[in-house]
């Protein structure tokens, strides 16, 4: 890790307006934001690290976990919410054993949870690496998980 | 100042300018609603609570605004209110908690303003929304961190940031998330927060509260008891129990603030282990007697033994008159100089060194001068480890733009903020600065009408830089040499610049040539004698200045007035009434050597704990096991005290009156809090005691400050210092006769104290430590402190919260090291040196450089100075703790 981010730190000047396209060029490196680049991070642009934490966490578009293999993505927005998506929430976390925003142990799986996906008509809903499951009861949530990695 | 008048509420008033306008309200008992705004932080404007109305501005918000001539505020109306009602309930809506259920309950800002809007309980209860609850962090032993009672006003956030600078904490996430954070979000004592306590005392409402939250009765105005930073306290004492530690805001030290060990490390006070009645050993085993079995058991054990078969060790921890007390005893009844402190294992090349080339060996300059310098330069100090407090004035010099250079063989935090690091190899400081002195003088950057006016031997000194070209230099150091040449540079150039340095600097074999290396180069800069520079050597304990001032050293009576001068010896024993011993006495060292030796035969220590804090401990215990008669006045069993004939209780610096000297030469009072516990005494009463039973004069004081008067009447340079005038506050010496003399807070400003008012500028080579690494002992070792300990710890491993912080001894190695020997993070290793072997846990990090381990000195399970060296500075007779040469192993059945 070290050598890539220092590549990337390379073309960068150590000011500190560049810390979010620092950030950007890392997390699109490493998926997400390594603890230790943070820390490299604070100290190359001369940065309190809690500060660079503070401005990577006010930021929706930064992840502090790794993407798993298969990456799946919870709606929450209002259709999908009065239809049931806090118990389909629930029923991915048992089935995963994490918790939103976090990845399992072994990269297989990371989860997340977005504001609409914009097909309200098939609510609720979630998203498996980019295929929409339409209609979800917990049921079928463990359905999917329990076919293992097919959706993939 | 100017002052402008304004009108609040219809009352004319004037502020200074500069103000703003919430600060002039409430100087004029005026209140205006605030959350966010403290005194000592700059405004953030964030909880909107101090909106006024300003003619011409319409809704302002008062604690960003500054005073301006003929401006009308009103504080009060409709609109204003209806504003402060929306505010103050947003916030209470997502602040869910039970008033009567928290610590800060009567105390909380939140609850006082919605008094003032008139938002009533009731309403309170309805508003509050149970939303998510964040995880309570209940990591730091001393206070409790609730973000479910945060109500963000970031007065945290900025008092870590701009009081404390550490900046361990900040806002984190958004929208309802919005949450005080560490980095990571991790707990706060995983996380690089200090502990200090600054963010809890000004947290406005329960989100931050210490464990322990008993209100005192009483406070009692005091000076800290333990680093020589010398920071103003209050203690609060309930009953006869100290209950609580702020800082004092009106102390020129800290100005309010303090450390770890200041504000939460007072539990040994009243500890169940104090002693409590005297001791005495029979058939192997302690028996409590009285005051009068002890003290005539002693009495009748010395009398046999008067002369150098003698030793006293006196306490750099024990107040001035104490010390003051206990050289008089040894001198004037004992009939020997053999009297020592802890001063010679920690500073005593600096008082050599400074003596020889300054002619006074004290910090030249003040504490709170560090914060304006352009350059502080920090060479063998772990200054916000040890001097936390004058670690924060680092902090303002650099906020200030000051540039930092860090010279020290380990990535110190300190480094973290420096311009230029410079990691040398340990032992090699000589090097290094003659190196750094040869760019200024090649490079022309010295001042030459300095050295010409104020200086001599330049001619001899300039001569001796010729065998420190910069290949030889780096070739020894180890340190580049464009960052030698930088740091030269920098500090010849940014003035004032200003140098501290501590143990790194003394503790060596060589150390007074280090403390000389360090006065030539601010000498040919011309960086002393000025505000803001000078020579700044910080002394450890809190009293190990004055304990050196008040003669508690073999060569010299109180005031650094020689032993071997007859016109002082005859002004002593005109003054004591007896005849004086002519012979400088021995040394902390020679003092075990000459124990070991059967020389001396009878040992009277006070508040001191060789068998961990001396080099090569295993001869120091060997050596006491020989005495014939062997007295310790402690307040604890301390590890050499069980070793003791008689063990005498001492009492805490709360239990007493007297004064102590900080590290900038301040002599500050400290006040009895409370009563003795138990039958123990203060020091100055039982050494008293001692030489009554001996049938000495002079020992006839009902007050500590009758001692105070005699110290003054023989010591010129604290002439001027009296108890009366210290109740006004510290005083700096030298502080000649006289009731007006103001104190001295910058020394040699116009001449130096050198017999012809010269500086001296001295040739120095450079010489290797006294050990270095070879095939069987291929690691350096070298020592430290932490944060949360002090000294051999008898005082701080009392207090159950630092021993959460830091349990344990750690050998901290460098991860090449680690990974040659197979040796993992936390497992459990013995290291060996020439001298003996101890284990501790490996620690493995890369604060200590390749080739070198470092381990502190505080923990009696893992004693540390079983295997330091103790080769000697030639001159100050100090043992080289900061380097020995040592290997490490895995123990046997250990898995790789
Ligand atoms: S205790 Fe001190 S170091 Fe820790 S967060 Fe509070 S102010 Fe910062
Ligand atoms: S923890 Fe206290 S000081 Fe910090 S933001 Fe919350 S309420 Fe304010
Ligand atoms: S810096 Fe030193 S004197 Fe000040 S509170 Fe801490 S230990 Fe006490
Ligand atoms: S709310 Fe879920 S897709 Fe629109
Ligand atoms: S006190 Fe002024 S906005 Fe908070």
């Amino acid at each position: 890790m070290e050598e890539r981010l220092t590549s990337i730190l390379s073309s960068y000047k150590a000011n500190r307006d560049e810390l979010i396209p620092i950030l950007q060029q890392v997390q699109e490196e490493f998926g997400y934001l390594p603890q230790q680049a943070m820390l490299d991070i604070a100290q190359f642009i001369g940065v309190p690290e809690s500060q660079v934490y503070a401005v990577a966490t006010f930021y929706a578009q930064f992840r502090f976990t790794p993407i798993g293999r298969t990456h799946v993505t919870v709606c929450r927005g209002t259709a999908c919410h009065v239809r049931g998506a806090p118990r389909i929430l629930e029923e991915v976390e048992r089935q995963l054993g994490i918790k939103e925003g976090e990845t399992t142990p072994d990269l297989e799986y990371s989860l997340e949870t977005v504001a609409c996906i914009g097909c309200c008509g098939l609510s609720p809903c979630i998203v498996v690496n980019a295929k929409v499951e339409a209609k979800m009861t917990p049921r079928k949530v463990a359905a999917i998980f329990a076919k293992g990695d097919e959706t993939s | 100042m100017h002052e402008v008048t304004l009108t609040i509420d219809g009352l004319e008033l004037t502020a200074d300018e500069g103000m703003t306008v919430l600060e002039a309200a409430l100087a004029n008992s005026i209140y205006i609603p605030h959350l966010c705004y403290h005194p000592d932080l700059t405004p953030a404007g964030v909880c909107r609570l101090c909106m006024v109305e300003i003619d011409g501005r319409g809704l302002t918000i008062s604690c960003k605004a500054p005073v301006e001539e003929g401006m009308v505020v009103r504080t009060d109306s409709p609109e204003i209110n209806k504003v402060r009602r929306i505010a103050a309930e947003l916030l209470i809506v997502n602040h869910h908690a039970d008033c009567l259920a928290c610590a800060s309950n009567t105390q909380c800002k939140l609850q006082e303003v919605a008094n003032y809007i008139g938002i009533e309980e009731e309403r309170l209860a309805r508003l509050r929304q149970p939303t998510a609850a964040f995880p309570i962090d209940l990591s730091n032993p001393f206070f409790i961190r609730d973000p479910n009672k945060c109500i963000l006003c970031g007065i945290c956030v900025r008092t870590c940031e701009e009081v404390q600078r550490v900046r361990a904490i900040d806002f984190a996430f958004r929208g309802f998330l919005t949450t005080i954070s560490t980095f990571g979000d991790k707990p706060l004592a995983e996380s690089i927060c200090e502990s200090c306590g600054e963010c809890v005392t000004r947290c406005p409402a329960g989100a931050l509260t210490p464990r322990k939250s008993q209100r005192p009765a009483r406070e009692v105005s005091t000076t800290c008891p333990y680093c020589g930073c010398g920071c103003g306290i209050y203690l609060g004492v309930r009953g006869e129990k100290v209950v609580s530690v702020r800082g004092d805001v009106d102390n020129p030290v800290n100005k309010g603030a303090l450390c770890v060990k200041g504000r939460f490390g007072y539990d040994f006070i009243n500890h169940p282990e104090r002693l409590t009645s005297p001791l005495i050993k029979q058939n192997g085993e302690f028996v409590k007697v009285t005051w009068d079995e002890a003290l005539d058991c002693i009495g009748s054990n010395l009398s046999k033994c008067r002369g150098d078969e003698f030793a006293a060790i006196s306490s750099a921890k024990c107040t001035n008159e104490e010390n003051y007390l206990i050289q008089k005893f040894t001198r004037a009844v004992m009939g020997t100089n053999n009297i020592d402190h802890c001063a010679r294992l920690c500073h005593a090349p600096t008082v050599a060194g400074l003596a020889q080339s300054l002619g006074s060996g004290a910090m030249t300059n003040s504490i709170n001068e560090i914060g304006s310098a352009s350059c502080v330069f920090a060479i063998g100090t772990n200054t916000t480890v040890a001097h936390p407090i004058i670690g924060l004035q680092i902090r303002q010099a650099q906020q200030n733009d000051a540039k930092l250079i860090v010279a020290n063989p380990r990535r110190i935090n300190l480094c973290r903020f420096a311009d230029v690091f410079l990691q040398h190899r340990p032992g090699t400081d000589v090097a290094l600065l003659m190196g750094m002195m040869r760019v200024i003088v090649d490079e022309g950057l010295f001042d030459s009408s300095f050295i010409e006016g104020r200086t001599e031997g330049f001619e001899a000194f300039s001569a001796s830089l010729s065998s420190f070209d910069l290949d030889r230099v780096e070739q020894i150091t180890g340190v580049e040499r464009k960052n030698i040449i930088e740091a030269a540079r920098i500090y010849a150039t940014c003035k004032p610049a200003t140098i501290l340095y501590a143990m790194g600097i003394t503790q060596h074999s060589h150390g007074t040539d280090n403390v000389l290396a360090i006065s030539n180069i601010a000498l040919i800069t011309g960086n002393i004698g000025k505000p803001s520079t000078g020579v700044n050597p910080l002394r450890g304990q809190n009293n190990v200045q004055g304990a050196c001032d008040t003669g508690a050293l073999p060569g010299v009576y109180p005031g650094y007035q020689k032993v071997g001068d007859p016109a002082v010896r005859r002004k002593f024993e005109s003054a004591w009434g007896c005849s004086l011993n002519e012979s400088p006495g021995l040394t902390h060292v020679e003092i075990f050597d000459a124990i070991y030796a059967r020389a001396i035969k009878t040992l009277y220590l006070v508040g001191e704990n060789p068998i961990l804090s001396e080099a090569n401990a295993t001869h120091v215990e060997e050596a006491i096991n020989r005495l014939e008669f062997f007295v310790v006045q402690d307040i604890f069993l301390s590890e050499t005290a069980r070793l003791a004939d008689v063990v005498l209780p001492a009492v805490t610096f709360a239990e007493k009156d007297g004064t102590f000297t900080n590290t900038e030469r301040r002599v500050q009072r400290v006040y009895k809090a409370i009563e003795p516990i138990g039958d123990a005494k203060p020091d100055s009463w039982i050494t008293c005691q001692i030489a009554k039973k001996l049938d000495a004069k002079g020992f006839d004081f009902s007050h500590p400050r009758e001692i105070m008067d005699e110290i003054a009447s023989l010591t010129p340079s604290y002439a001027g210092i009296s108890y009366e005038r210290l109740e006004k506050g510290g005083l700096q010496w030298p502080c000649p006769a006289g009731e007006h003399h103001p104190g001295t807070p910058i020394l040699h400003t116009e001449r130096f104290a050198t017999e012809n008012g010269r500086a001296k500028l001295v040739p120095l080579e450079y010489k290797p430590s006294a050990e270095l690494p070879d095939d069987q002992y291929p690691l350096i070792l070298t020592t430290e402190r932490s944060l949360y300990h002090f000294h051999t710890a008898t005082m701080t491993r009392k207090v159950a919260g630092l021993n959460v912080l830091r349990d344990r001894e750690l050998v901290e190695i460098n991860p090449k090291d680690a990974t040659a020997l197979g040796i993992a993070d936390g497992e459990t290793v013995r290291v060996v040196s020439r001298r003996g072997e101890v284990t501790a846990d490996a620690k493995v990090t890369d604060v200590s450089p390749p080739g070198v381990i470092c381990m502190t000195f505080h923990f009696a399970e893992s004693p540390t100075n079983v295997l330091t060296s103790s080769a000697l500075d030639p001159v100050a007779k100090i043992p080289e703790t900061k380097v020995c040469a040592v290997r490490i192993e895995r123990l046997e059945g250990a898995v790789a």
